[in-house]
């Protein structure tokens, strides 16, 4: 009993040592950190800033701009990626260390909403000068706190050489790929391809619809912004307002034809869908296992790094991904963007000027727009950019020839206005339960509207 | 020779301590502190009184789920562990050949860390569930009897050693003796036997239980608390409070504050159940 | 117990023996299938790499690269040797110190210690690696000192208790010698502790080459220890690849079996004593 006591005011003690221990810290910070600053962390000479990247797979490519632009400029950049689905968690640890991100990337409005006392900003600066399209950027009264730096599109990445062998055969419920043009006829077609897979040799006409947790992406947050454009759309919804703070999810049986059809139609079980990873299925396309797969261009370096890749480039097609919905005839790609460059207000005035140095020699100068074009594979949104330099892909050719189609409409990414990474990782959860068989689509339907409710308000709250 | 000593502090105890006060004090006191304000980092916190805790509890049904399988983990776990454990030292302790390299083969495990661990039974689980065609993520249940059975694969040889440590300091007369009393070999152990390795049984007992109750990597390795958060134990919960979602930094050290306690109510207890334990010895 | 039952003792090393299969399996399948091309991994992995699944060694070339697994074993390596030695040596100190001089502050110091042996790491997860960062400590080298805090409350408290068996008139002996402080802790009272020593290395050494959680938040980024490297094969640079990640898994076993079966006498002492003790 003694003993016990003793721990008990012993942990009292330390509890009154509050008062001192908060004054002990503070005073080391202040002297600590700036002597140590220079020596540790960027080896003392020269400038450097620093990057933290969204994109994992073109991770790479960054090490070498990194080597270029300290080439040219004598400015070092440290660039640090996060896993795929842990920007917001890697973000928000690295904004509040000493050595922040001078640059760092936020997705949209929601993204600003959360970062906006870390954005600089950028209406000066010589990048948002050269933005083609202002409407594109992120605006907060007078000032541009978020500058998008590529478009992307995505939708239904095809195999035109085993769709040719499928429109051979006898029976093909369609001629060419010109007649899919709504999601009747994209079933007919696909479920007509999966009794003959045998015969047209892939595993299935999907590739599988990959729900490992982290991997879900594609579905709870790309998929999901078809249906919920139709319902901002219909219901004439100001995507800026508070009128987003619920939704009703009334095209999710639309959400459910696409969904079902991926799952119904693929090389794996629907029930082992949940050890499968976006690499695994890019990975199934590029071998020739499947004829379909929903992705968007970045995902071009993943098919082609696949070693055996059978796919040829000009084989490569883009369909827009259609779900039933009531004219979708002149449906296009989505496209649009959730890259926004910011610029951290935290920084030193020197710091944020020599991240808008670097920002605008990447898509301005020679070797950075080189970089822009082959390596990354960005179609850049400024005119800084010639009608010849842009990239040669076949995807990113596919979204810019959707894009110019005639009779077509994109589809803007609405995505960036759903509340959080919470919001998508519960949705995800819950498609990965109605997949194995443990969720009805019902439920599903209901995890969406509840946690969409939830988590913006959550979101209202806890962010301020 | 003490006070002479006495006037070498800062030789002697001042690294360990201003390392001590570095890494576990001053963030401990802040901590406790931080639990009552709203903050995303140290320096913008604001009091908002029991707020966290509130919220803690309130806003979703999460942590009380978290608590709840953690409890179920942590009994199941301690009794499955503390029994193969106590069976397979009796096994080792009857002087059969090949002991040693028994004992061997069934401690390695515990030495590997709780990010492999993971891992390793996520491939071995989701394999033998393929057959079925579902995986591991299916259902929580796998998820639970997966991170059973690797607990007891860590943790049974670690705990069997101490138990045969406990069982070889049994005098061989006290069994003889039993045995010439005609006690049978049953009796024998319930009687003689297992009285003697008490001490070892609460030791045992009580460093599962805090391993069970604390686990962290192998869950966020095998399972990351899918499918929707049903397999999340309490540190994980805490762990996704904390770095999930900005606003929410408070929450998470408001529950890990309860965890703290949660803890610490297990350790005083065990201590005095030691203590009451070795006055009635 | 006079005679032996040799039947019984068959069966019990019989079902001792296909026990400890089972206790291998786990390695073994990770080995096999890290021989095995990516996409046989998670559909067959019980089944033996054959002509068209084996992959020879290119789960282990591209594990190694994308995890840069021989810099994580490097930094895994300076940070557990650093910290234990930094544990042994200021823990052992400072046990020594609380011990021989009584007072109240002493024994408040004691009971710090010993009260941090029970608070998780979550309590201090978050203001840690801030006042890490704060101080310059995110880094390689001020980790070390990290884990000196962290795992100075066990270790002070297991010195502890040896400290206190020591009998007094050894270092009153020395003492008369001449000797000063330093000169007895090191020539007299270390010595004598080393069983101590070695157990309070073993614990921490475990604890530290397998930690997860505080490397990742303290220095996580930049300089990645092999768990936090494993961990970032998931879900790492979009994908996660089964073959690359059972080859990591098998290379970072590798060194544990290779300590384990070199020091198997110490760690299993270190075991008990350590069990005993806490």
């Amino acid at each position: 009993m003694k003993k016990l006591f003793t721990v008990f005011v012993a942990a009292a003690l330390v509890l009154s040592m509050a008062a001192c221990g908060n004054s002990g810290s503070s005073g080391t910070s202040g002297s600590g950190g700036s002597s140590a600053g220079s020596g540790s962390s960027s080896g003392g000479s020269g400038d450097s800033i620093r990057y933290l990247n969204f994109k994992p797979e073109i991770a790479g490519v960054y090490d070498e701009i990194a080597r270029a632009y300290e080439a040219e400029s004598g400015v070092r950049l440290i660039v640090t990626t996060a896993a795929s689905g842990t920007y917001e968690q890697t973000l928000k640890s690295e904004i509040v260390k000493s050595d922040a991100p001078d640059i760092f990337q936020i997705n949209g409005p929601k993204g600003y909403a959360a970062w906006k006392d870390y954005c600089a900003d950028l209406s000066d600066s010589q990048l948002y000068a050269h933005l083609s399209d202002k409407s594109l950027a992120i605006e907060d009264g007078e000032g541009v706190y978020g500058i998008p730096y590529v478009v992307e599109g995505y939708g239904i990445i095809y195999n035109n050489a085993i769709m040719e062998r499928y429109f051979a055969m006898d029976g093909a419920k369609a001629a060419s790929m010109e007649d899919v043009n709504n999601f009747g006829m994209l079933r007919s077609v696909v479920e007509d391809m999966t009794a003959r897979k045998e015969a047209l040799g892939i595993e299935g006409v999907f590739a599988s619809t990959s729900l490992a947790p982290g991997d879900d992406w594609r579905w709870q947050t790309h998929l999901a912004n078809i249906p919920l454009y139709y319902e901002f759309k219909n219901n004439e919804i100001d995507l800026t307002g508070d009128e987003t703070g619920e939704i009703l999810f009334q095209y999710s049986d639309n959400y459910k034809n696409i969904f079902d059809l991926y799952l119904n139609n693929s090389v794996t079980a629907p029930g082992l869908l949940g050890g499968k990873s976006t690499d695994d299925s890019m990975a199934e396309f590029a071998l020739g296992k499947a004829a379909m797969v929903q992705n968007g261009n970045w995902a071009w370096s993943q098919i082609s790094g696949v070693s055996g890749n059978v796919v040829a480039e000009e084989d490569i097609r883009f369909l827009p991904v259609y779900t039933g919905i009531e004219g979708e005839e002149g449906q296009g790609l989505c496209t649009g963007t959730e890259n926004f460059l910011a610029v951290n207000k935290e920084s030193s005035e020197r710091q944020q000027k020599l991240a808008e140095d670097f920002l605008f020699w990447l898509y301005s100068s020679e070797t950075g727009k080189r970089f822009v074009v082959e390596e990354l594979n960005f179609i850049a949104p400024f005119d800084t950019f010639e009608e010849d330099e842009r990239p040669g892909d076949p995807l990113a050719r596919e979204v810019l020839r959707w894009m110019e189609k005639e009779g077509t409409e994109s589809v803007p990414w609405n995505f960036t206005i759903f509340p959080n990474q919470s919001f998508k990782d519960k949705f995800g959860a819950a498609l990965l339960e109605y997949a194995q068989g443990g969720k009805s689509w019902e439920q599903v339907k209901e995890t969406v509207i509840a946690q969409w409710k939830a988590e913006s308000e959550k979101q209202a709250s806890g962010g301020a | 020779m003490q006070k002479t000593l006495k006037k070498y502090f800062a030789f002697f105890a001042l690294p360990a301590v201003a390392a001590f006060c570095i890494s576990f004090v001053i963030p401990f006191v802040f901590g406790v502190g931080l639990s009552f304000a709203e903050f995303t980092t140290v320096s913008n916190a604001r009091y908002v009184g029991l707020q966290n805790y509130v919220k803690a509890f309130g806003e979703s049904a999460e942590f009380i789920r978290a608590l709840w399988f953690t409890v179920r983990f942590t009994v199941v776990s301690v009794v499955t562990v503390n029994a193969a454990a106590f069976f397979l030292a009796l096994l080792l302790t009857r002087g059969v050949a090949g002991t040693n390299l028994f004992r061997t083969v069934f401690f390695m495990p515990n030495l590997i860390g709780g990010i492999v661990l993971g891992y390793i039974w996520q491939l071995i689980i989701n394999g033998v569930l393929y057959p079925k065609g579902v995986t591991l993520l299916a259902d929580a249940r796998y998820g639970f009897w997966g991170m059973v059975a690797l607990m007891n694969w860590q943790m049974v040889g670690y705990m069997m050693i101490i138990y045969i440590a406990g069982l070889q300091n049994i005098p061989g007369e006290l069994i003889e003796a039993a045995a010439i009393d005609g006690s049978s070999p049953f009796q024998t152990l319930l009687r003689v036997t297992f009285p003697l390795v008490m001490p070892s049984v609460t030791i045992c007992t009580f460093l599962t239980l805090t391993n069970s109750f604390k686990m962290f990597d192998q869950n966020l390795a095998l399972t990351g608390g899918a499918p929707s958060e049903q397999t999340t134990m309490l540190a994980l919960n805490i762990y996704k409070t904390f770095y999930g979602r900005t606003g929410y930094e408070g929450v998470g050290q408001a529950k890990a504050v309860v965890f703290f306690l949660l803890v610490a109510a297990i350790a005083l207890t065990q201590l005095w159940l030691t203590r009451s334990r070795e006055v009635e010895g | 117990m006079a005679e032996r039952n040799h039947g019984l003792d068959l069966l019990i090393i019989l079902f001792i023996t296909l026990l400890s299969a089972l206790f291998l399996a786990p390695v073994f399948i990770i080995l096999m299938n890290s021989f095995k091309g990516r996409f046989f991994i998670s559909e067959e992995p019980f089944r033996l790499p054959t002509a068209e699944t084996f992959a020879g060694l290119e789960n282990y070339l591209t594990g190694v690269g994308k995890t840069g697994f021989f810099s994580a074993f490097g930094y895994s390596l300076f940070i557990t040797t650093g910290s234990v030695a930094a544990i042994v040596l200021f823990t052992s100190m400072t046990a020594w110190y609380i011990i021989r001089v009584k007072g109240r502050f002493t024994a408040f110091l004691y009971y710090c210690f010993v009260f941090s042996m029970i608070v998780p790491f979550q309590m201090v997860m978050f203001t840690m690696s801030k006042l890490a960062n704060v101080l310059r400590l995110d880094n390689a080298v001020g980790i070390l000192v990290i884990y000196l805090g962290f795992g100075a409350g066990l270790s002070v408290f297991m010195f502890s208790g040896f400290v206190r068996a020591i009998p007094l008139e050894i270092e009153e002996a020395a003492t008369i010698d001449g000797c000063g402080p330093v000169q007895i802790f090191f020539g007299v009272v270390l010595p004598i502790l080393r069983p101590t020593a070695i157990t309070v290395a073993i614990l921490n050494a475990m604890w530290v080459w397998n930690d997860y959680l505080l490397p990742l938040l303290v220095i996580g980024s930049k300089y990645r220890t092999i768990p936090v490297a494993v961990q970032y094969l998931v879900g790492g640079y979009g994908s996660k690849d089964m073959g690359a990640m059972m080859a990591m898994l098998v290379l970072s076993i590798i060194p544990i079996v290779i300590f384990y079966l070199f020091c198997q006498k110490y760690i299993i002492r270190g075991v008990i004593s350590g069990a005993v003790k806490g």
